[in-house]
């Protein structure tokens, strides 16, 4: 990386995305409630959920004897969105403030540019997925896949929060404001309940409720996590949950690479 | 009292307006309770066959009730959102310089937020009742349920409105939020309390909206039950609520708000 600095007198591509993504790590850390605010909540709702909802553990059928395990899953795509909006957000207000046209009059590739931003954020949301697991784990959740499954838990949330930040970076680069990207919070908020997030499909009595929640691609990132909690090693879950997961994320860096090439080449 | 009547009225026709012909204000407040019922009452369905489950009317019924509520809570704390915008931006100032009678600031935005939560209250029972909701409770059983909504409606606007007005920012959102939504999510929402166990059966027998929710599933059961606590709750809270409303008002007025 030095040497390719040193041959063209710009900064490697390794060195600008270390660089923004050092500043976006920092720019969240600097806002108490872009961190307090994506712990709490998905934790507050875990634990109002997995009480209110234990009744369902006695229906024939329910893969887990405590509802908390059920549950865990759901606070990984909650965090993933709050990734979401935050990745958004900080970079529309990059784009509102000007300091994308700046970064534009730089040797910055634009690729260092989405990656960078993406990569601080992601950090908290491998921060987010520890403090999931280490809460579970203090209330008693059994991970049934053992220590290796935690690491592989980790990883497929870090592959969720990666996809859900690419896709607030490409909401950014396409409307350009965060109040745009903001608006779109209740639309993911609505997919993560519209899913397998309450209950397994199979228990989806209601017709058009089990067909959504087929179709939805978020029910498959819950259930590949849930699987290493509730299940042990289920290959198919685990292939699916990784697959749309990765199929998400393609979509979601093509879309912001295109916005961003559109926005870049605006004055 | 004249004068207070014309302010009420000013602010509430303006808030009314507002909502309105303004889509942006007015679909959340009518798509998160459609979007909850139909998550609810859809998605945990199956919970209506837990053994012990006890609910003549069903699920969605017993659902419908505690997003009705809900509907009622959230339409004074979307309106408090945009008491927050109107101190931000300035229009709460010239407001409160021009109002011969600053209490009916208060009333106004109460009177806009009831009137919103009116239209969102029946677009939300006519989905439940197209979602094959049975309603074996009478007309003064309804009705009940009816002043249930508008008493927590009234409390939610009194509580947003105090809080708007000492913050006097867009981002007291959160704080207006919060409370509203533990104080529900603390009730018995997905099951009765008798089915909940552990530290959220403990947080459900001593929240006040509990008595609220079930005195609503009697009624529109047709088997009323803590009604009279539920109304007691409900008017208590108002005078508390509107306490904190009138002292958030004489703190943004020495303010200069």
């Amino acid at each position: 990386m030095a040497t390719e600095a040193v041959a063209t007198g710009h900064p490697a591509v390794g060195d600008q995305v270390y660089v923004l993504a050092r500043r976006a790590l920092f720019r969240v850390l600097r806002q108490p409630a872009q961190i307090i605010f994506p712990f709490v909540f998905p934790l507050l709702l875990f634990a109002v959920n997995a009480a209110g909802l234990d009744a369902a553990t006695q229906l024939p059928g329910f893969p887990a004897d405590d509802y908390r395990d059920f549950a865990l899953a759901v606070p990984f795509m909650q965090g993933a969105l709050f990734i979401a909006i935050n990745a958004g957000t900080d970079l529309a207000r990059d784009i509102e403030t000007g300091f994308l046209n700046r970064l534009r009059l730089t040797p910055m590739h634009a690729p260092a540019l989405l990656a960078g931003q993406l990569g601080g954020v992601i950090a908290v949301g491998v921060m987010q997925a520890i403090a999931y697991v280490i809460v579970g784990l203090a209330v008693g959740v059994g991970f049934q896949s053992g220590p290796l499954g935690i690491v592989v838990l980790l990883a497929l949330s870090m592959l969720i929060s990666f996809a859900f930040a690419a896709i607030g970076a490409f909401l950014a680069l396409k409307f350009g404001s965060g109040e745009a990207v903001q608006g779109f919070f209740p639309l993911l908020f609505v997919m993560v309940f519209l899913s397998s997030s309450s209950l397994p499909r199979n228990l989806l009595e209601t017709d058009w409720f089990r067909t959504v929640a087929t179709y939805n691609p978020v029910s498959y990132l819950i259930e590949g996590i849930r699987s290493l909690i509730i299940t042990g090693w289920d290959a198919e879950a685990l292939a699916l949950g990784f697959g749309v997961g990765a199929a998400m994320l393609a979509i979601a860096l093509v879309a912001a690479s295109a916005a961003l090439r559109t926005r870049v080449g605006r004055g | 009292m004249r004068r207070f009547a014309s302010v009420a009225w000013g602010v509430g026709w303006r808030s009314i307006h507002n909502a309105f012909s303004n889509p942006a204000i007015l679909l959340p407040s009518l798509l998160f309770p459609l979007f909850f019922l139909a998550a609810f009452a859809g998605g945990l369905s199956a919970i209506g066959d837990v053994p012990s489950f006890d609910y003549d009317p069903g699920y969605t019924a017993f659902q419908y009730v505690f997003v009705f509520l809900q509907s009622a809570a959230f339409g004074g704390v979307f309106t408090g959102f945009g008491i927050a915008r109107d101190f931000e931006n300035g229009f709460a100032r010239r407001l409160m310089l021009a109002a011969p009678s600053r209490s009916g600031i208060i009333a106004g935005y109460a009177i806009g937020a009831l009137t919103r939560w009116l239209f969102t209250g029946a677009v939300v029972t006519a989905a439940a009742l197209l979602g094959g909701m049975d309603v074996p409770g009478r007309g003064a059983d309804l009705f009940g349920l009816l002043v249930l909504g508008m008493l927590m409606n009234v409390c939610a606007i009194l509580w947003a409105c105090g809080v708007a007005m000492r913050l006097r920012t867009e981002q007291a959102g959160s704080l207006i939020q919060m409370p509203v939504f533990l104080i529900l999510f603390l009730a018995p929402v997905y099951v009765p309390i008798e089915l909940l166990k552990g530290w959220v059966e403990a947080a459900a027998s001593i929240n006040p909206a509990t008595p609220v929710v079930e005195a609503g599933r009697g009624l529109l059961a047709g088997a009323p039950e803590k009604v009279g606590l539920a109304l007691g709750v409900l008017v208590a809270a108002a005078v508390l609520m509107a306490v904190w409303a009138r002292t958030g008002l004489r703190r943004a007025e020495r303010a200069g708000a």
